[in-house]
C-alpha cells in the first residue's frame, strides 16, 4: 500500500512537471504582449522598455524563464501580478478561502443529495425513481451560467429568499451567501451523480450474489448496505472524483455570476488583462487540486475494492 | 418416512416482457430427510423455476399457485419476516457459480460468517471458530488463512466449497443445489458431490439436486425427477435410471449420452415425432394419478412451455 501510494503521487508530481511547462508556454502561444499592458497608454524610452523587459525576464530563453519560474514555485514565490502590483500568492489567499468553502459545499451537497438520491432512486419503486430520474435528465442539461442567471432572478430578485452576490461575513452567513452558487454549480454535475449512483446500484441488486444473500434471509438492510452499496461504490466513488474535478474549473463561471471574490473570478478577470503570473500560478493551482483529487480517488478505490488491490499487485 | 418437503400441483408462470409463460406447469414432487432427489432436463425444463419457487426467489410479478410445504408449513403462505427465518434457518443454497454468488468485495470469512452474524446474531470470534471448523468439514486446508482471502484467491472448486460450507453454517434441512457443481471441473465436480452427500447423509438434509449430468444425478442422487417443458415426465429411483427408465423424453435423454464403449456412426436425433411423444406419454412413477392426468390436461392444450 505505501508503495503504491508513493508510485501514484510520483505520476501526479511528473503530471504536474508536464503541466506545468504546458501552462507556461501556452501563455505565450496567445496573442498579445504582456510588455504592451504593462505600458499601457504610456510611451515611454527605450531604457524604461528594457528595464521592464529585464524585471518581467523577457528577454530570457524560453525555458530558461520556465526553470526560473519553477524554481521560484517551489520555493513558494509565485511572482508577481502586473495589474495588482502585489504577491500572487498574498493575492491568492484571501481568494483561496471563497472559493474552497464553495466547492468544499458543492461536494458535501452532492455526495449528500446526489449519492442520496441516486440510491433512493435505485431501490425504490418504479414511480419514485422515475420521477428522479425524469429531474436529473433536465438538470444535466442545465449549463451553470444558465442556472446561476436563472436561480439568481427568481430566488435573490423575485422571491428575495436569498442574497444575489457575495461572500458574506461570518461562516454560517457565508454558507447562506453560497447557497444559489452552490445550487447553480452541483445542478448538472449532482445530476449526473444520481443517474450514475442509480445505474450502478441498479446494477449490483441484479447480482447473483444479491440473490444468494436474500436467499440467505439476510435482513434488507444488510443486503442493501454490504451487497449492494458496498460493491456499488466504487464506480461512484469515480464519478463524484471526476466531478470534483469539473467543480473546481465551474467554480470560475458561477463565481463571476454571483460576483464571489473567488479563484475563479480572479482567472478570468487575470486572463483578460494578460497579468501571466496571476493566470500560471491559478492554473497550477487548479491542476494540482486536481492530481490531488485523482490521487484520492485511487487509494479510496483500492480500499473498497480487493479486487482492483489484486491488479494494482499491492499487497493489502 | 414423514416428508421434509411436499410440493404439489406447482403451477408458476412468469411474465417474460411479452406473454406470461407456463414455466411450471402443475409440478408434485417430495424430499425426505437425509434424501438427495436429483432434477434432470434439458435448459429451461424448469428444474430451476422449482427450485427458486421453494425458496421464494421468483420475481414479484410471477403467478404461483398449488402447495409448496416444509415440514407441514406453508411456504407459500409465509409473510417477510417468516419467510426471512425460514431462508435464514432451513435452507441452504448453493448455485452454480461460486464466483458470482459470493461477495467479490468482502473476504471469505466475512461471507461464510454472514449468516450466523447476521440472522443468528452470533459474536464474531465465535462465527469464525464456527466458520472455521465448517471448512474443515468441507475439506479445505488450512481453513483459518483461507477465511482472511478474498474470493478471487480461491479456485473455483474451493470456493464452491465455501459456499457449501456457508449454506451449512446455520443447520439448515433443506439444502438446494442449482447445478452446483456445473461451472467446475470434473474431478472438482465429483468432490463437491462426495460433500453435499455427506451432508446430506451426516446431517440428515434433504437435498434437492439440480443437474445436466446424467451420469452424476444417477450416482449421486436417490430419487431423480426427469423435467421436461415445466413438467416432471418420470420420476424413479436413481439405480433405475439406467436400465428402467420408461417415459420416452427420459429415454431420449440418455440415447443422448452415448457410451464411450460403443462406437456410434451418428448420434440420434430429435424429430417432431418425437417431441410430440414427449409431451403426450404419461408421466412416470407420480404417487399420485392427479399429476398425471394435469399433464395430459395442458398437453392437449399444446403450446404449454
Amino acid at each position: 500500500m505505501p508503495r503504491f501510494i508513493a508510485i501514484r503521487v510520483l505520476e501526479g508530481l511528473a503530471t504536474l512537471l508536464v503541466s506545468s511547462f504546458l501552462i507556461f508556454g501556452a501563455l505565450y502561444l496567445a496573442p498579445g504582449d504582456p510588455l504592451s499592458y504593462l505600458i499601457g497608454n504610456r510611451t515611454l524610452s527605450d531604457e524604461a522598455i528594457a528595464a521592464l523587459r529585464e524585471q518581467y525576464h523577457l528577454d530570457d530563453p524560453f525555458l530558461v524563464r520556465w526553470v526560473a519560474w519553477l524554481g521560484d514555485v517551489l520555493s513558494g514565490d509565485l511572482g508577481r501580478s502586473i495589474t495588482y502590483r502585489d504577491d500572487v500568492l498574498s493575492l491568492l489567499g484571501p481568494r483561496l478561502a471563497t472559493t474552497t468553502l464553495l466547492i468544499a459545499y458543492a461536494l458535501v451537497v452532492i455526495v449528500v443529495i446526489g449519492v442520496g438520491l441516486g440510491i433512493v432512486a435505485a431501490l425504490s419503486r418504479r414511480a419514485l425513481s422515475d420521477v428522479i430520474l425524469a429531474g436529473t435528465s433536465i438538470g444535466v442539461a442545465i449549463p451553470s451560467f444558465v442556472a446561476a442567471s436563472t436561480l439568481i432572478s427568481v430566488f435573490a430578485v423575485g422571491l428575495g429568499w436569498f442574497p444575489a452576490f457575495g461572500p458574506g461575513d461570518g461562516f454560517l452567513d457565508r454558507l447562506y451567501h453560497l447557497t444559489l452558487p452552490v445550487i447553480a454549480l452541483t445542478l448538472a454535475s449532482g445530476s449526473y451523480v444520481i443517474r450514475v449512483t442509480r445505474a450502478a446500484l441498479r446494477e449490483e441488486a441484479a447480482r447473483d450474489q444479491v440473490k444468494a444473500a436474500v436467499a440467505r434471509g439476510l435482513p434488507r438492510g444488510t443486503i442493501i448496505g454490504r451487497h449492494i452499496l458496498r460493491n456499488g461504490l466504487t464506480p461512484v466513488a469515480t464519478v463524484v472524483g471526476l466531478t470534483l474535478t469539473s467543480l473546481i474549473v465551474g467554480s470560475v463561471v458561477v463565481e463571476r455570476a454571483f460576483a464571489l471574490d473567488g479563484i475563479g473570478a480572479l482567472l478570468t478577470e487575470a486572463v483578460a488583462k494578460k497579468d501571466f503570473g496571476v493566470v500560471q500560478a491559478i492554473c497550477l493551482l487548479l491542476i494540482t487540486a486536481v492530481v490531488i483529487v485523482v490521487l484520492i480517488v485511487d487509494v479510496i478505490q483500492v480500499v473498497i475494492d480487493p479486487r482492483v488491490r489484486e491488479r494494482q499487485g499491492i499487497a493489502a | 418416512m414423514t416428508e421434509l418437503l411436499e410440493v404439489e400441483d406447482l403451477v408458476v408462470e412468469l411474465f417474460d416482457g411479452a406473454e406470461w409463460v407456463r414455466a411450471l406447469d402443475g409440478v408434485s414432487f417430495t424430499v425426505a430427510p437425509g434424501e438427495i432427489v436429483g432434477f434432470i432436463g434439458e435448459s429451461g425444463s424448469g428444474k430451476s423455476t422449482a427450485v427458486n419457487a421453494v425458496a421464494r426467489l421468483l420475481p414479484a410479478s410471477a403467478r404461483v399457485s398449488g402447495s409448496i410445504r416444509f415440514d407441514g408449513r406453508d411456504v407459500l403462505a409465509f409473510r417477510q419476516r417468516e419467510l426471512a427465518r425460514f431462508r435464514s434457518e432451513e435452507l441452504g443454497m448453493v448455485f452454480q457459480d461460486p464466483r458470482a454468488s459470493v461477495n467479490p468485495v468482502t473476504t471469505v470469512g466475512e461471507y461464510v460468517t454472514e449468516g450466523l452474524r447476521k440472522t443468528k446474531r452470533m459474536p464474531r470470534a465465535a462465527a469464525y471458530a464456527r466458520a472455521e471448523q465448517l471448512l474443515g468439514e468441507v475439506g479445505i486446508a488450512e481453513p483459518a488463512q483461507r477465511l482472511a482471502e478474498y474470493p478471487h484467491q480461491l479456485s473455483g472448486g474451493m470456493l464452491q466449497r465455501a459456499v457449501i460450507a456457508a449454506a451449512l453454517s446455520t443447520d439448515p434441512r433443506l439444502m438446494l443445489a442449482d447445478e452446483a457443481t456445473t461451472a467446475l471441473d470434473v474431478t472438482r465436480q465429483a468432490e463437491i458431490a462426495a460433500i453435499l452427500r455427506a451432508a446430506t447423509r451426516g446431517r440428515g438434509l434433504g437435498t434437492i439436486f439440480i443437474t445436466h449430468d446424467l451420469e452424476l444425478a444417477g450416482a449421486l442422487c436417490d430419487r431423480i425427477c426427469v423435467m421436461y417443458r415445466g413438467r416432471i415426465v418420470e420420476q424413479l429411483p436413481a439405480e433405475e435410471l439406467h436400465g428402467g427408465a420408461k417415459h420416452p423424453y427420459t429415454l431420449a435423454l440418455l440415447r443422448s449420452r452415448p457410451s464411450i464403449e460403443e462406437r456410434m456412426p451418428r448420434l440420434p436425433t430429435i424429430t417432431a415425432a418425437d417431441r410430440e411423444a414427449f409431451l403426450t406419454a404419461p408421466a412416470v412413477g407420480a404417487d399420485d394419478a392427479g399429476e398425471a392426468s394435469a399433464s395430459e390436461a395442458s398437453a392437449s392444450e399444446g403450446g404449454a412451455r
